[in-house]
């Protein structure tokens, strides 16, 4: 009977991945086809904990539905609630003052740099080196205490409002922030030489889980994932917002398409944004940081789309309004739903160890997958 | 050739994998940088700012400056507060809206901090209470105006 359920008429071998699996980074369950070692098929099942977030929006108000959003890609909290509000303002045509924009800004590269450190050390995991992990959980701490003294909380802020962020930085923000500037970049040629030169790091990600450009592009990879394989995507180069047009940075691509040009992107995207914040930390100008706004919200009739580049790749807010106070329909373009798309593509007639590797170099955050 | 290959592979990978184990021992030495935090022993301070649950503010005199305008409940976006207000006669013979109970379900808040915001008396804050773990659930439902409170003077 067993034999039965586990093998396919061709022999082949039906093994479950999760939904509770620690490499799969959350409730993501992938059911694999296997023949011998090697990968045939993969199905990722998703629904484990979505949670109809964008109905949940439909019923909250304008300022209320910023919130919700950061508990998608809980790593880019901030930049979800970025999005939302840009699209917000596009509806009421606010404009956001100068130093409420440097703040924003200022914040999503934080949150990049935080993410990206979690990432590092889960996929050092992943792939069979614990001390990455440890590692990159002390600087992410540091970013964390930065947050938490201004923003009140360390994952899911609700920093950003409708015209503003809600609280001005706190005194001690640029002192922590350079101090954080000084810190981290010893760490990074720390991290080079714990994972990004270690030789038997390079043999397990070089050459595996390739992507080409074109597939990148057809199956709607954004972020990370495609400026591995060379495709220019960044929507804070492309379409910029806020002040993102007057900074000096680079959109970090690399060729290959494999899992360590993956790696590479965002081992390189570190040094970008820790230049980012160099650039802005001593330039934050004077004034409010937030526009006075309505108690209650209205946006007009009319339809909204804006985009931000999250950790992850690019996030959508799509708001219908219907001129009420909260919106009639809202959809949310996530980066990880497209990146898993491509999994499959990638991971067939690879090993099954392998899969891990790829899994890693993806970075998901499965609550963004299933909204 | 192949050897020559073979063996630089092999001092390639044990070199890598010493620049990593010096990383690893020099933490092993200096124990000092290890940043781990012995809690409960050691208690962590906590940023003014942090969100551990709302309270309401208390002055020594037991008053507050909550109008009972349920702001603050409409704004929140997950139903954590509920304001039950009562008619209270004033000193001029005028029936007032009051507070009687501000309930609030600290197993529902999100810690999102808009019913702060949205309080136009600002009558309430963040505390930094962060240990919240209870044997029976009913615990977590407060009333956060102290018995016996009453509204500050000129608070309207
Ligand atoms: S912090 Fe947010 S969830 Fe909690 S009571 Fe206030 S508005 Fe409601
Ligand atoms: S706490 Fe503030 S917003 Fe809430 S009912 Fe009292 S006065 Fe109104």
């Amino acid at each position: 009977m067993f034999e039965e359920v586990a093998t396919t008429e061709q022999g082949d071998l039906v093994i479950n991945v999760g939904p509770q699996h620690p490499s799969t980074h959350g409730v993501l369950h992938l059911i694999i086809t296997l023949r011998g070692e090697t990968i045939m098929k993969i199905e990722p099942h998703l629904g484990y904990i979505h949670r109809s977030i964008e109905k949940m929006c439909e019923g909250l108000t304008y300022r209320q539905f910023v919130y919700v959003t950061s508990k998608m890609d809980y790593l880019s909290s901030h930049i979800n609630n970025h999005g939302c509000v840009l699209c917000v303002e596009k509806g009421l045509q606010l404009e956001v003052t100068p130093r409420a924009q440097v703040i924003r800004v200022l914040m999503d590269e934080l949150t990049r740099i935080a993410s990206h450190c979690l990432w590092w050390g889960a996929l050092g995991m992943d792939v069979g080196a614990l001390t990455p992990f440890f590692h990159a959980f002390r600087e992410r701490e540091m970013i964390n205490v930065i947050m938490e003294e201004t923003c009140g909380t360390r994952l899911t802020m609700n920093y950003m409002v409708p015209g503003g962020v809600m609280a001005d930085l706190h005194s001690n923000f640029q002192k922590r922030v350079k101090q954080f500037i000084k810190d981290f970049k010893p760490k990074l040629i720390e991290y080079d030489d714990l994972l990004t030169n270690n030789s038997i790091f390079i043999e397990r990600m070089k050459g595996v889980g390739i992507l080409s450009k074109d597939d990148a592009v057809s199956y709607g990879c954004t972020g990370p994932t495609a400026r591995g394989s060379g495709v220019s995507c960044d929507i804070r180069k492309w379409y910029p917002y806020e002040i993102y047009d007057k900074l000096n940075f680079e959109e970090v691509l690399e060729t290959e398409g494999d899992s360590y040009s993956r790696y590479m992107v965002r081992v390189r995207e570190f040094r970008q944004s820790l230049s980012i914040l160099e650039q802005l930390i001593d330039n934050i100008p004077e004034g409010d940081f937030q526009t006075k706004t309505k108690a209650v919200l209205k946006l007009p009739k009319g339809e909204f789309y804006s985009k931000v580049e999250t950790a992850r790749g690019e996030f959508g807010v799509y708001i219908v309004a219907e001129g009420a106070t909260n919106p009639y329909r809202i959809k949310f373009r996530s980066p990880g739903f497209s990146n898993l798309s491509a999994l499959d593509h990638i991971a067939r007639g690879q090993k099954i160890a392998d899969m891990i590797a790829i899994m890693g170099s993806l970075d998901f955050v499965i609550p963004d997958i299933d909204r | 050739m192949f050897l020559k290959e073979y063996f630089k592979t092999i001092f390639g990978t044990v070199k890598s994998l010493l620049t990593g184990m010096r990383r690893t021992g020099y933490y092993f030495t200096h124990g000092k940088e290890i940043i781990t935090q012995e809690y409960p022993n050691e208690y962590p301070v906590l940023a003014d700012r942090f969100r551990g649950e709302v309270v309401m503010i208390h002055d020594e005199k037991n008053e507050h400056r909550c109008t009972g305008c349920s702001a603050c409940e409409i704004s929140c976006p997950n139903g954590t507060i509920k304001i039950i207000s009562k008619f209270e006669t004033g000193p001029d013979g005028k029936k007032k809206k009051a507070i009687d109970k501000f309930v609030y379900h600290l197993e529902l808040c999100t810690f999102c901090n808009l019913c702060i915001e949205a309080c136009p008396t600002s009558a309430i804050k963040m505390d930094q209470a962060f240990e919240h773990s209870v044997f029976d659930r009913s615990r977590l439902t407060k009333v956060l105006n102290k018995p016996g409170s009453k509204i500050m003077e000129g608070v309207e």
